[in-house]
């Protein structure tokens, strides 16, 4: 469904991502892990459109995406959570899933639909984001993401800042989300969380692929070899 | 009972003001451009307006029908193809166009229609006033722009808290990226902010020529006393510039009372007050809701 072909992104001198391919297909989650700096958020941002890659394309459904800008991306189905939730703070909670339909792509999610998964949130749904907890917040946004109703959807961090109950809790609604079969690209710190969740890793360093597998496939050794970069750099290896 | 004078003229003059200063504060509080050849575009929306009237007849108080629709996709134009590309620059690029925008408009119009200065010819309309007591009489002129003023900040705060687009103005405002990707067309989204913002400008520019008279060096006069509404009411805020104007227009009404020439002076001296004072301004700044 997604296709993320030899794509390399400079941020001005910084050489961000180098010759990075991937894909995911419906109802399959794929975790992007790697260490700060290993480039996983710009992989994200990429396919969404807010970074042009220098290098390589974006497909979805086959079809070449990486000259659209980023609203256009999501009329096309694709959806981010980005890192740091970026709610919009003088909207109220229903106002901020709201902005989510901009894209007016037609599918199964509604404000209905939203409150539903997250049952706390149609209460609370006049109140500003401000007044929520982190982890509210970031229900809040995946909500906003679903809203565009997506076929993939893209989550940076989400574990970030929250405590791990939260975490565990907001990553319980993703096996519905699959089911129905979205695919999804996650990129998280938490390496244990994300291959507890995934079918398939990606393991970056420094902007590139150096373990990708099945995360009953992979052994500890190697991939804290892959994360940290001991193994050397000869290139991307395999643990499937 | 001239204090009293003094004072409700003052307050209809904040009318002026506040019509001056919304368009302004909504494309400083959404796009993040300081326009400063808003007052320019006034003015040359008052030019506009004694065109349209030479040509086709129309009372000078009916141009808006014309004018402000024109100057919403002038507005929109000027942003898609001029403000915009500045702003992915940097900030300081838009406020060399905006001013460069403001020198070529101030040029063009002494060129094509001269120094002189005009006003519109509203006939008997100009001195005709309601007499409230013997000695405060309120003028039809004045009143009028007050309440125009009254009628487009309340339309736009229910356009920006009610609307989809207005919820759009207001996510873009918050986070342009955030917005870009929930779906919105940010360009878009900017584009009608300053059509709003420009159709509100030409409004301005037919107030002013309605009570008072303008020629092409008119502008960068009428963008400071904006600038001064916005800022004491609060940046950001739309009510805000209408208790920045109202607040603005009495201290330069009552300043003039105590001394004729002392009153746009009166009006500086409020506006450093308040920026020592409560440089955030007097209303907490917040776009609609």
């Amino acid at each position: 469904m997604l296709e993320v072909r030899n794509l390399t992104v400079r941020h001005g001198y910084l050489q961000a991502l180098t010759d990075i391919s991937l894909t995911v297909a419906p109802g399959e989650t794929l975790a992007i892990i790697g260490a700060n700096g290993a480039g996983k958020s710009t992989l994200l941002r990429s396919i969404i459109g807010l970074h042009q890659p220098s290098a390589g394309s974006i497909l979805l459904h086959g079809r070449d995406i990486t000259a659209l800008p980023p609203h256009a991306r999501v009329r096309e189905g694709i959806a981010l959570v980005p890192e740091g939730r970026r709610l919009f703070p003088s909207l109220s909670v229903e106002e901020n899933l709201l902005v989510g339909r901009s894209s007016r792509r037609p599918g199964s999610w509604s404000l209905g639909s939203v409150y539903q998964l997250f049952d706390w949130m149609g209460e609370r749904r006049h109140e500003p984001t401000v007044h929520l907890s982190g982890g509210e917040q970031q229900a809040v946004a995946i909500g906003r993401a679903l809203m565009a109703n997506p076929q993939v959807l893209l989550l940076d961090e989400l574990s970030l800042g929250l405590a791990p109950t939260m975490v565990r809790r907001i990553y319980g609604v993703l096996p519905e989300l699959v089911q129905k079969g979205m695919a999804v690209l996650l990129v998280e710190q938490d390496v244990a969380q994300a291959l507890r969740i995934a079918d398939r890793f990606q393991c970056l360093l420094e902007g590139r692929t150096t373990l990708e597998g099945k995360p009953a496939d992979a052994t500890t050794a190697k991939i804290e070899a892959a994360y940290f970069g001991l193994a050397g750099r000869t290139g991307p290896g395999s643990a499937a | 009972m001239n204090w009293v004078n003094a004072i409700v003229q003052g307050i209809l003059l904040g009318g002026l003001y506040a019509l001056f200063a919304c368009g302004l504060s909504l494309l400083f509080g959404v796009v993040r451009v300081v326009n400063l050849a808003h007052g320019d575009f006034a003015v040359l929306a008052a030019y506009l307006a004694l065109v349209v009237i030479t040509t086709t007849h129309v009372p000078a108080l009916l141009t808006f029908v014309i004018v402000a629709p024109l100057f919403a996709v002038f507005g929109y134009g000027v942003q898609r193809l001029i403000i915009q590309k500045s702003l992915e620059v940097s900030p300081l690029t838009t406020l060399l166009v905006t001013f460069g925008l403001s020198v070529v408009i101030q040029n063009v119009l002494l060129v094509t229609a001269s120094a002189d200065s005009h006003s519109f010819d509203l006939g008997s309309l100009i001195s005709a006033a309601l007499r409230v007591t013997p000695e405060l009489s309120i003028g039809y002129v004045p009143l009028m722009i007050f309440v125009t003023a009254v009628v487009v900040l309340t339309g736009l705060q229910l356009f920006l808290s009610r609307t989809a687009m207005g919820r759009a103005i207001r996510a873009s405002a918050d986070d342009q990226e955030a917005s870009s990707i929930a779906g919105v067309n940010t360009r878009h989204v900017f584009g009608i902010a300053a059509a709003i913002a420009f159709a509100t400008v030409a409004l301005a520019g037919l107030a002013l020529g309605s009570s008072s008279s303008f020629d092409p060096s008119a502008g960068p006069a009428r963008l400071i006393f904006a600038f001064e509404a916005v800022i004491i009411g609060g940046v950001g805020s739309l009510w805000g510039t209408l208790v920045g104007g109202i607040i603005l227009g009495v201290a330069q009404a009552v300043g003039a009372q105590i001394d004729p020439s002392g009153g746009v002076l009166a009006g500086h001296l409020v506006f450093l007050a308040v920026l020592a004072l409560r440089p955030q301004g007097l209303i907490r700044a917040r776009l609609a809701v």
